[in-house]
């Protein structure tokens, strides 16, 4: 990765493999950000799954760079596990939705110690 | 045949079964029936088994059921030689009598079925114990003896000195067991088995005297135990608290033989150590002379018989002992007869003055219960040593056999002939104040004849005290030759010559019936009453020795245990698992905190965390 960013290129407007690194951590950032800022327990899964799909990038990313299957095959266990973790999730985000009437996670606080 | 020897075990121990499961809802007389009729089967079976004995020289034979614990080489295996033949038709024989008899005894007893389940469990244990053809199968009988003898002897549980009787006569074993135990594991080391065949007869190559010392010594402790000898023999006046057939088939006839069984059944190790042998015997004198003495005041009918075993147990030591082993089991049996007898018949007196057993409240009862005291009188002269009855050509036996191994053995002669002295004169008192003299009764009390179910097992044991010494005569040892196969190991003790064995039977004739003369002149002639005060009260209380050992060892004990209890136990190990739990309580209520239940608190502690993981490794890894 660091040889990769070192690489920076001079020539111009050619799509350079670190501008992908750039907006998988821009991407990942903002869902970081959207996990830590927000209450509604949906919004919240959103980041997640754009966090998710910022790493996704970066693998998808720096296997063409390098040439390499393991991580393409990587980000299709992530996409099948994101899959079955929002199936999952939305049923607990619904079903605690219809017992009180709010997604507001701070709300959802009686596991407190 | 093989088939046969496993039924006399099996059918005791299926009465106890069905008793167990079904005891209440056969109920009385049902359960008496069942028992009796199990034990009385048992009997008739090991008649049939033991005719091959009679014609001598049969050696018997092993019965193998199942390996029990191989690792050991241990099986379960019953013996049918001789000696086991004998202590089995004794079991059973007197057993069924006691067991009839107890069907009136124990009539109207809420705990009519309970009695007889424990009294099959009893008879089962006891031919374990007899029949076993190596120690492990001993030993199981050994302690399921304990345990029915402890159910027995608290029957009447709801009275606190019987329960305490029981817990007495339990723990008071248990010392002996221990002892015991010790001999089996150093026999098992010794000889890496533990089968009757390999040990005996590798004795005299294998041991060395220290080793077959240490194995008869402590084979002596449990002896002693069971057989309530000196210092063990506390347990057995307080276990006349149970019913009085109990007394009659456990605590006379049977269970206290057990350790007399033993030391003769091992008579090939006691053979290879004379300290070991001239100890039993010495303790079979000392205690035969001390019981006998403390029996001398007592005032319960039922105390004056249980000191009379010991005494009586003292002597089969003495025979044993000095390698008289067939002395030693002849009296065995023939007291087996006379003292069940004597015990049966306290019962029906017992009986007849409506539960009282304090000779003080008794007196001129002779003509109220005529088949008692005639049967009674039968055992009285039998274990006065009175010939011909029973008593006295066993006693006569072990005592000349003592006398013929000479040197300190003839000290020992004498305390024997004293204690026949003594032994008539007890029984005599007890006689005499019983059914000669005045009435003393109570009011109220009206004494009757006991029912025919508890008097024709008192005339059949009477026929047995009477005529019961005639199977060992010095002119016809029919004993000596129907046993001679089970200790054909061991090189016996023999009776002196006939001239000297008539003097010495004169001597203890002459002891008899002095101390029988005493008695008379001075509880019918000059009718002196229940003595009391001074000595007396010494004698009654046993020499205080039940005092003594609560001061010496039962009060220590105590302390020690309260110590382990309430410092060792409440403070360090309840200290340790309670301050571990409160360690944890304490962890958990800090670490608690964390748990604030906010998700996104949550969230932001992993992401710290990673982000704290990937300083670290950028900073202390070096980079990727």
């Amino acid at each position: 990765m660091i040889p990769l960013l070192a690489q920076a290129s001079t020539d111009g407007l050619a799509v350079e493999p670190y501008w992908y690194m750039a907006l998988a951590a821009v991407l990942f950032a903002i869902g970081a950000a959207g996990l830590l800022l927000r209450r509604n327990a949906l919004v919240m899964f959103m980041s997640i799954e754009l966090m998710l799909n910022a790493v996704n990038l970066t693998f998808v990313a720096v296997d063409s760079g390098l040439g390499s299957l393991e991580g393409q095959i990587s980000v299709l266990f992530v996409m099948v596990v994101a899959a079955a973790e929002v199936t999952v999730g939305l049923a607990i985000i619904v079903a605690v939705f219809r017992k009180r009437a709010t997604a507001s996670v701070d709300e959802l606080a009686g596991m407190r110690g | 045949m093989d088939f046969l020897i496993f039924l006399i075990v099996a059918l005791p121990l299926a009465g106890f079964l069905e008793l167990l499961f079904f005891g209440k809802r056969i109920g009385e007389p049902g359960a008496g029936y069942v028992a009796s009729a199990t034990v009385g089967i048992s009997f008739v079976l090991a008649l049939i088994a033991g005719f091959d004995f009679l014609q001598g020289g049969e050696h018997g034979r092993t019965v193998e059921l199942f390996a029990w614990i191989p690792s050991l080489g241990l099986n379960a295996t019953f013996l049918w030689d001789p000696l086991s033949a004998m202590m089995t038709l004794v079991v059973t024989g007197v057993g069924a009598l006691i067991h009839i008899y107890s069907i009136g005894y124990m009539h109207g007893d809420p705990g009519f079925g309970r009695f007889f389940t424990y009294m099959n469990l009893f008879i089962t244990s006891m031919l374990l114990l007899v029949l076993g053809a190596n120690f492990g199968i001993l030993f199981v009988g050994w302690e399921l003896v304990g345990l029915s003898s402890y159910l027995l002897i608290s029957f009447w549980f709801e009275k606190p000195s019987a329960a305490a009787a029981g817990k007495k006569a339990f723990v008071v074993n248990r010392i002996g067991d221990f002892g015991f135990l010790i001999a089996l594991m150093l026999i098992f080391n010794s000889f890496g088995s533990l089968d009757y065949g390999s040990v005996f007869e590798g004795a005299e190559a294998t041991l060395t005297a220290g080793t077959a010392t240490a194995i008869a010594l402590l084979l002596l402790v449990g002896a002693a135990g069971k057989s309530a000898q000196l210092p063990l023999y506390v347990w057995l006046p307080d276990a006349m608290e149970g019913p009085t057939p109990v007394s009659a088939l456990i605590h006379a006839a049977t269970m206290v033989t057990a350790g007399v069984y033993m030391v003769a059944r091992t008579g090939a190790l006691f053979e290879l150590s004379s300290v070991a042998g001239a100890v039993v015997t010495t303790v079979g004198a000392l205690t035969a002379f001390y019981a006998a003495t403390i029996a001398i005041g007592q005032r319960d009918i039922k105390r004056v018989l249980a000191y009379s075993t010991i005494s009586q147990l003292g002597y089969m030591f003495m025979g044993v002992g000095a390698l008289a082993l067939v002395g030693g089991v002849f009296h065995l049996v023939t007291h087996a007869f006379f003292k069940a007898l004597l015990f049966l018949g306290a019962g029906s007196v017992i009986h007849a003055m409506a539960g009282e057993q304090d000779m003080g409240k008794m007196g001129g009862l002779r003509k109220k219960v005529p088949v008692t005291f005639a049967t009674m009188v039968i055992a009285w002269i039998a274990i006065s040593g009175i010939p011909p009855f029973a008593g006295f050509w066993s006693k006569d036996e072990i005592l000349a056999s003592v006398f013929n191994r000479g040197g300190g053995y003839i000290v020992l002669w004498g305390v024997g002939i004293v204690t026949a002295g003594l032994t008539a004169f007890y029984m005599s008192r007890m006689m005499f104040l019983t059914f000669w003299g005045e009435p003393r009764w109570d009011d109220g009390v009206v004494p009757h004849e006991s029912p025919r179910s508890m008097t024709v097992p008192l005339l059949a044991l009477a026929g047995l005290s009477a005529v019961g010494g005639l199977i060992n005569t010095p002119w016809r040892p029919a004993l000596e030759h129907f046993l001679e196969p089970s200790f054909e190991l061991v090189d016996q003790t023999h009776l002196p010559e006939a001239g000297v064995q008539v003097a010495l039977a004169a001597v203890s004739i002459a002891a008899g019936v002095i101390g029988l003369f005493i008695a008379y002149r001075r509880y019918v002639r000059r009718a002196t009453q229940l003595e009391e005060g001074g000595r007396w009260d010494t004698l009654l209380a046993g020499y205080h020795v039940d005092d003594l050992y609560g001061r010496t060892i039962v009060a220590p004990g105590k302390a020690a245990a309260d110590v382990m209890a309430f410092t060792a136990d409440a403070k360090l190990v309840d200290g340790a698992v309670n301050g571990t739990g409160w360690l944890v309580n304490w962890a958990g209520g800090i670490l608690s905190k964390l748990q604030t239940g906010l998700v996104r608190s949550y969230g932001l502690g992993i992401l710290g965390g990673v982000v704290g993981v990937l300083v670290w490794l950028l900073v202390a890894g070096g980079g990727f």
